[in-house]
């Protein structure tokens, strides 16, 4: 009698399914993800129940760290180099072309003006060395340099896109009060009094018992 | 490779050259292996878009000419941002100097769900339309500053302020050693 033969099966696996996931997958990340432009510092930001969304564009963002500092950014390029110009001509520092489309392309900075000029000339890499040195924009009532900032950004602002900005405070989690409290009132000291306070998402609870 | 192919059997009897058959599955190792590729390359160079944000409105700066708003005592409610997650709240205001105003009993709690937000919603369930004064202290966190805005949210308070903490109150955090 003849041995039986195992009737041998070939070790293939039917991967047809894990690549539909893995292209929803993709899908899925392409359509409800940006880029992460690169900060030059990150924070945690502490989470609310509030629904509603920064609007997205016309957009000053003061970043407050945990370690006090206070770093400024605007999202449209023109608004940016601007505002750089005209807070370098108070400030009598001036920029090159190179330095200004360098500082277009700079999401957030935390440095004196007196010190950006250097800063921007730095290769890209060097500069997140650097990174975590920056000392913050100087927002104290002898310098303070923040308040030109945004003034400018403002300014900018409206005469390119013809629009008002929102100001967004994005804070870490572990910064402390008097800082955000501080920046607040260089900026309510200039009339601006409405803010955004960038927070992640958190579910509303149900056990609010009425 | 996930695939082996099996040898088609050949010899025997030179009989018809028959068309090999090919097997109609196709490897996708390949096409897995880049599917996983753009998924790690989304997920770790991209952020969800627009955050969440919280309004928030200060009032308008003060002038010299306009008074304070007074706040009557039986409605007002402070709660202090501590350090260490603490919320410290009193009902009633805090006059040292005004020795008719019997001095307010502080309490302490926390910010979870049965922490401050129980306390908001008994007050107002007692006293409708309270207005509540908030004074982070030195030591508290932005965080907690959040939260406790999200309270009002969550708890829909009508009335309440950002203000700073004012020296009496600091002291009586001391005096009460909660």
């Amino acid at each position: 009698m003849p041995k039986v033969k195992p009737h041998r099966t070939s070790p293939s696996l039917d991967m047809t399914p894990m690549v539909d996931l893995a292209f929803l997958l993709v899908t899925f990340f392409m359509l409800t993800t940006k880029f992460a432009p690169e900060e030059s510092v990150v924070v945690d930001t502490p989470s609310s129940v509030s629904e509603l969304k920064l609007p997205e564009n016309n957009v000053i963002t003061l970043t407050v760290d945990k370690n006090k500092r206070v770093f400024f950014g605007v999202d449209a390029k023109q608004t940016k180099i601007q505002a750089l110009q005209r807070v370098g001509a108070k400030y009598g520092v001036n920029f090159t072309a190179a330095q200004a489309k360098e500082f277009g392309d700079l999401p957030n900075f935390g440095l004196p003006i007196s010190q950006l000029g250097s800063y921007l000339d730095m290769a890209k890499e060097d500069r997140k060395q650097v990174n975590d040195k920056q000392p913050g924009v100087p927002l104290d009532s002898l310098n303070n340099q923040l308040v030109d900032w945004v003034l400018e950004a403002r300014r900018a602002n409206q005469a390119i896109f013809h629009k008002p900005t929102y100001i967004a405070i994005k804070g870490d989690g572990n910064a402390d009060v008097p800082t955000v409290q501080k920046v607040i009132k260089v900026l309510q000291e200039k009339d601006i009094n409405r803010f955004n306070l960038i927070t992640d998402m958190e579910n509303k609870p149900v056990a609010a018992s009425r | 490779m996930a695939e082996i192919q099996q040898k088609a059997q050949s010899g025997g009897k030179g009989g018809k050259k028959r068309a090999k058959k090919m097997s109609t599955k196709i490897d996708m190792t390949p096409m897995v292996d880049l599917a996983f590729l753009l998924l790690t390359f989304f997920m770790l160079t991209t952020t969800f878009a627009k955050p969440n944000v919280m309004q928030l409105t200060m009032p308008v700066k003060k002038t010299d000419d306009v008074e304070d708003t007074k706040i009557k005592a039986s409605q007002a409610m402070t709660i202090l941002l501590g350090k260490d997650n603490k919320a410290y709240y009193y009902f009633g205001l805090n006059t040292p100097a005004d020795k008719t105003v019997p001095k307010p009993e502080m309490k302490v709690t926390n910010f979870s769900a049965n922490g401050i937000r129980q306390v908001l919603l008994t007050r107002q369930r007692q006293k409708p339309e309270p207005i509540i004064l908030i004074k982070p202290t030195e030591d508290a966190k932005y965080k907690n500053m959040v939260d406790i805005l999200d309270e009002m949210n969550i708890t829909n308070q009508k009335k309440y302020a950002l203000v700073k903490a004012p020296k009496e109150d600091l002291d009586l955090i001391k005096e009460s050693a909660l």
